[in-house]
């Protein structure tokens, strides 16, 4: 069995996998990091984004071996010292998520849209279409994009 | 902190979910554990000659394979159907037993027929495609109202024209009197379009043994692990209650279809006990496609009777409900008790009569959907309202000022069977057409008109009927359970609160909303409230969460909890201060001696009632830790009115909304955002539902054409707008709490307000009728063809 070596929430993970894991398998099953869902088969849904060398990317997309050496963050890394990072304290501000099941993926993408706008003005409307890759069923979005437009500020704010 | 009610409290559960905390059922991994898939069939109808296990149990990995044979050899019981409708004469309904694995014959594509379990998923999945099954494929039906007609494939040989119960409701004779007397007939022919719940997270199963005990757990993607535990225990596995655990952890969304037994349930549970180790199943998204019950799905045919003042006299409808190929749980009262008994709407039309057909497809099993009978019967009148309208050139918003209740004639008897209790049509509606700003869109729509754009508006006015009750008369029309709740305010010794609820949170926030219920009656902060839900050990009893029922249900039963619980607490508080019970005063968490300064904080008295060292022992037991059950005395009756604009793309047939406003009655809040969030969700639903989800099966061959979020267009954030949304609250009258539930609205009043805006922005082409959902292609066929029969 291949052996894969990753950096994940910034500590050096190793662990052997079959060539067919995924990494989404390897995350939830092989190290228990279940905050990273699977919603779906044909990465429609979104629930299993994660960040990938500071990317969002579909983790039940990807196989393990796929990315050996890479940085990942995954929603169990995000908050600091119990305090929710500035995304995930918008996202409980503006009421944007019911289940949570979706959460994990929603709050992954939405830090890489905060990432790629860094400065400049932005649209809820780009924010909306920066979603075309998660689906969220208890929401309806409204609050997800008022978070994401809060949770976007206050990145650039540094807080 | 301070919580009180009508507060936009931020929610307890949110830091567990952000943080990637939370544990939902495929989180959970058991010691030993085994991995189960389900062999399904790949026909819409068949009968099964020979299944073949003999290359799959030789397989690596694997533990056992499974038939209904060995479960019928175990003696394993039917999934029990928990609703008998009767027909029109007061016969019972056909009920076909529903064997956990198929039996003999598949009857829909998914029909789990063989279980394999190994010592991983991939070897159980790999042996799966080793169990050799031989069909002999049967002609199938997939369209209800295919389905009727003479010399069809029938479902069942037991079952004649596959109808499952012929039903009517109203009287008929004072319906034909109406229509023969009208001034105006308004005739509609309507399909509700078939949906798939699809709550983000798939169903997921644990089954557990305990070979010391002989207890078996069940970990569940459940609404009401508590009616899952009566349910399989006593009628599929024949296990008492005693030795059965049902738990229902954090759970990835419901809108129904978490509410029912499902036969995956079943099969782990027993298989874990046949094995002595824990078995593991979860769903891929295509087995939710294939297994999770579906919703909506009617044809129906509408004819209502007016005045030449436009006054509604009379409105008959019938209706086919597919049920597909078994009786889900609660499918029966679906179409029946949850759909036609809304045909008044909320109007004072004075004589109804509607017959409904449940028929049998070989299609997945239809149950209840985030509404449940009442977005159907909502979207039908709503439609008929607006196209009477149209035909008599009144305006549909006048048309229905002139038809609503009026607000002091309420409590009021509508001629199918609800009484209102509460309620005022005419303030939500002014509501929404200010927020809308309705005067204004004729300006609109000319300037919409010159950028090419056709721009139309809708109205629906909608009412719905939660929390259903009461028991004894929901036994009198078929329930075979009761519709109560369950709650329990465990005061601990310090003054902390334990709350337990037979309501199930997957969404609604009951952690939080519940949890201010509690701080607001007793005082105590929110962060020393923690609500317990969703374990059949931790939880006595409950009915779960369905119908927008756990405020109204849940949240009364707590009440009672809590009067119980400052009551004790008075009379220990009398026996401290040395005063009369009738003189203490319980307020802002301190029992105090009326019209003195002598008192005790709530804790003292908690503290009091466990350490009883100074107690009136004689006359009270130690302890503060009450119990209620509630059952409530009638349904409660939300209501309200979304308008929606849209504009129409006359090249793509594109629809996009670009106004949606929502003014809901709800009763009494506990917490807007938490409103607000419901509301949002439902519309998401309801607008999916008009715009672009369709569950679709091949008519001839049964085979399900939407099987992914490929083809099952979901709504996604550039689909949808931003909402307005608004209360007026008229309080429930029957429950403690004034509250009338929230959770559906937005479901049941989107379909009508998006498709009279569809229809009326295309109007001016000459299109009448189009039926859901409105995508691009429909309308663009529409817009070139406007006079064709709608597909």
């Amino acid at each position: 069995m291949p052996t894969v070596t990753l950096t994940i929430n910034g500590k050096k993970q190793t662990g052997n996998v079959e060539p067919r894991t995924l990494l989404v398998q390897f995350l939830r099953e092989q190290l228990g990091l279940t905050g990273t869902h699977v919603g779906c088969d044909t990465s429609q849904c979104g629930a299993c984004v994660v960040m990938i060398d500071g990317y969002s990317a579909k983790s039940c997309t990807m196989l393990a071996t796929q990315v050996d050496g890479a940085d990942i963050t995954t929603i169990e890394g995000l908050a600091k010292d119990g305090e929710l990072h500035p995304m995930q304290a918008a996202f409980r501000e503006h009421h944007g998520l019911q289940c949570g099941f979706c959460t994990p993926g929603m709050v992954m993408s939405a830090v890489d849209f905060a990432n790629k706008h860094k400065t400049g003005a932005f649209t809820e409307q780009e924010i909306r279409e920066w979603l075309e890759g998660n689906l969220c069923r208890c929401t309806g979005y409204h609050n997800i994009v008022k978070a994401i437009k809060a949770g976007t500020e206050a990145m650039r704010g540094g807080k | 902190m301070n919580a009180p009610v009508g507060a936009p409290v931020r929610r307890k559960e949110d830091f567990r979910f952000l943080t990637g905390k939370g544990t939902y059922t495929d989180d959970i991994n058991r010691p030993g554990q085994l991995y189960a898939t389900f062999v399904r069939s790949p026909h819409a109808h068949a009968e099964m000659r020979r299944i073949d296990t003999g290359r799959a149990k030789a397989a690596k990995g694997v533990v056992a394979v499974y038939t209904q044979a060995d479960l019928q050899a175990a003696g394993l019981g039917s999934l029990p159907c928990g609703w008998a409708v009767k027909n029109k004469d007061d016969s019972p309904m056909a009920e076909p037993p529903h064997p956990v694995l198929a039996q003999g014959r598949v009857r829909h594509v998914g029909d789990p027929v063989a279980l394999v379990i190994a010592e991983s998923k991939e070897a159980s999945q790999e042996a799966a495609d080793l169990v050799e099954v031989d069909y002999r494929p049967l002609p199938a039906v997939a369209g209800v109202d295919d389905a009727v007609k003479s010399g069809r494939p029938l479902v069942y040989d037991t079952v004649p024209g596959n109808v499952c119960y012929d039903w009517h409701i109203g009287d008929r004779a004072a319906a034909d009197a109406a229509f023969a007397k009208a001034a105006h007939v308004t005739k509609l022919d309507l399909v509700n379009n078939r949906l798939v719940a699809n709550p983000m997270e798939p169903r997921s199963y644990i089954g557990e043994f305990d070979r010391g005990t002989g207890d078996y757990t069940l970990y569940t993607t459940s609404q009401n692990p508590h009616a899952i535990r009566l349910l399989m225990g006593a009628f599929v596995l024949h296990l008492p209650e005693h030795k059965l655990r049902v738990v229902a952890p954090d759970v990835g969304g419901g809108f129904g279809s978490k509410i029912y037994h499902y036969a995956e349930e079943a099969a782990v549970t027993w298989a874990a006990g046949q094995l002595g180790r824990p078995v593991k199943w979860t769903a891929e998204r295509a087995e939710s496609f294939l297994s999770d019950a579906q919703g909506r799905d009617h044809v129906s045919h509408a004819e209502l009777a007016l005045d030449k003042d436009g006054k509604f006299l009379g409105l008959r409808v019938a209706t086919l409900a597919n049920l597909g190929g078994y009786l889900s749980t609660f499918a029966p009262a679906v179409p029946t008790y949850l759909y036609a008994t809304l045909l008044a709407g909320t109007y004072t039309t004075p004589a109804i009569y509607a017959e409904v057909k449940g028929v049998f497809t070989h299609t997945v099993p239809v149950d209840a959907y985030r509404g449940a009978g009442r977005p159907e019967a909502s979207y039908l009148v709503e439609r008929l309202v607006d196209q009477a309208a149209r035909e008599m050139k009144i305006d549909p918003v006048e048309l229905r000022r002139r038809n609503f209740i009026a607000k002091d004639a309420y409590p009021y008897q509508t001629p199918v069977a609800l009484a209102y209790d509460s309620g005022d049509y005419f303030t939500t509606l002014d509501m929404a057409l200010k927020a809308a700003d309705y005067p204004g869109f004729a300006q609109r729509r000319a300037a919409a008109a010159q950028r090419g754009k056709l721009r139309g508006i809708g109205v629906a006015s909608y009412i719905e009927a939660c929390g259903v009750a009461p028991s004894a008369v929901a036994g009198a029309l078929g329930a075979r359970a009761g519709l109560y709740e369950f709650g329990a305010i465990r005061v601990n010794p310090t003054g902390s609160i334990t709350v337990l609820t037979g309501s199930h949170s997957h969404g609604q926030s009951h952690e939080t909303t519940f949890a201010q219920l509690v701080s607001e009656r007793l005082g105590v902060p929110i962060e020393n409230i923690d609500v317990v839900h969703g374990d059949s050990a931790r939880t006595p009893f409950g009915m779960g969460t369905y119908g927008s029922r756990s405020l109204p249900v849940g949240g009364s039963a707590l009440v009672k909890a809590l009067d119980k619980v400052v009551n004790k607490g008075r009379k220990i508080a009398a026996h401290l201060l040395e005063a009369s019970e009738a003189d203490i005063e319980f307020k802002d968490g301190k029992f105090t001696v009326a019209g003195t300064d002598r008192s005790k904080a709530f804790g003292e008295i908690a503290f009091a009632a466990y350490v009883p060292h100074n107690y009136p022992l004689e006359e009270l037991e130690p302890g503060l830790d009450e119990t209620a059950y509630y059952d409530p005395k009638n349904f409660t009756f939300p209501s309200g009115t979304h308008i929606c604009e849209v504009e129409i793309d006359r090249d793509t047939g594109q629809v996009q909304i670009v106004n949606f406003t929502a003014a809901d009655d709800f009763g009494r809040i506990i917490n807007p955002m938490v409103v607000e969030g419901q509301v949002h969700g439902g519309l998401a639903q309801g607008i999916g539902q008009a715009l672009c989800e369709n569950c679709q099966y091949d008519r001839e061959s049964g085979q399900l054409l939407t099987g992914s979020f490929m083809d099952y267009c979901m709504p996604r954030a550039d689909l949808l707008p931003n909402f307005s949304v608004a209360t007026h609250g008229t309080l429930c009258t029957h429950n403690p709490l004034g509250v009338k539930g929230c959770g559906e609205a937005g479901a049941i009043g989107a379909p009508g307000a998006v498709m009279n805006a569809v229809l009326d922005a295309l109007a001016p082409l000459g299109v009448r009728h189009l039926d859901m959902p409105a995508t691009p292609e429909k309308v663009w066929r529409a817009i070139v063809n406007p006079t064709a029969k709608a597909a």
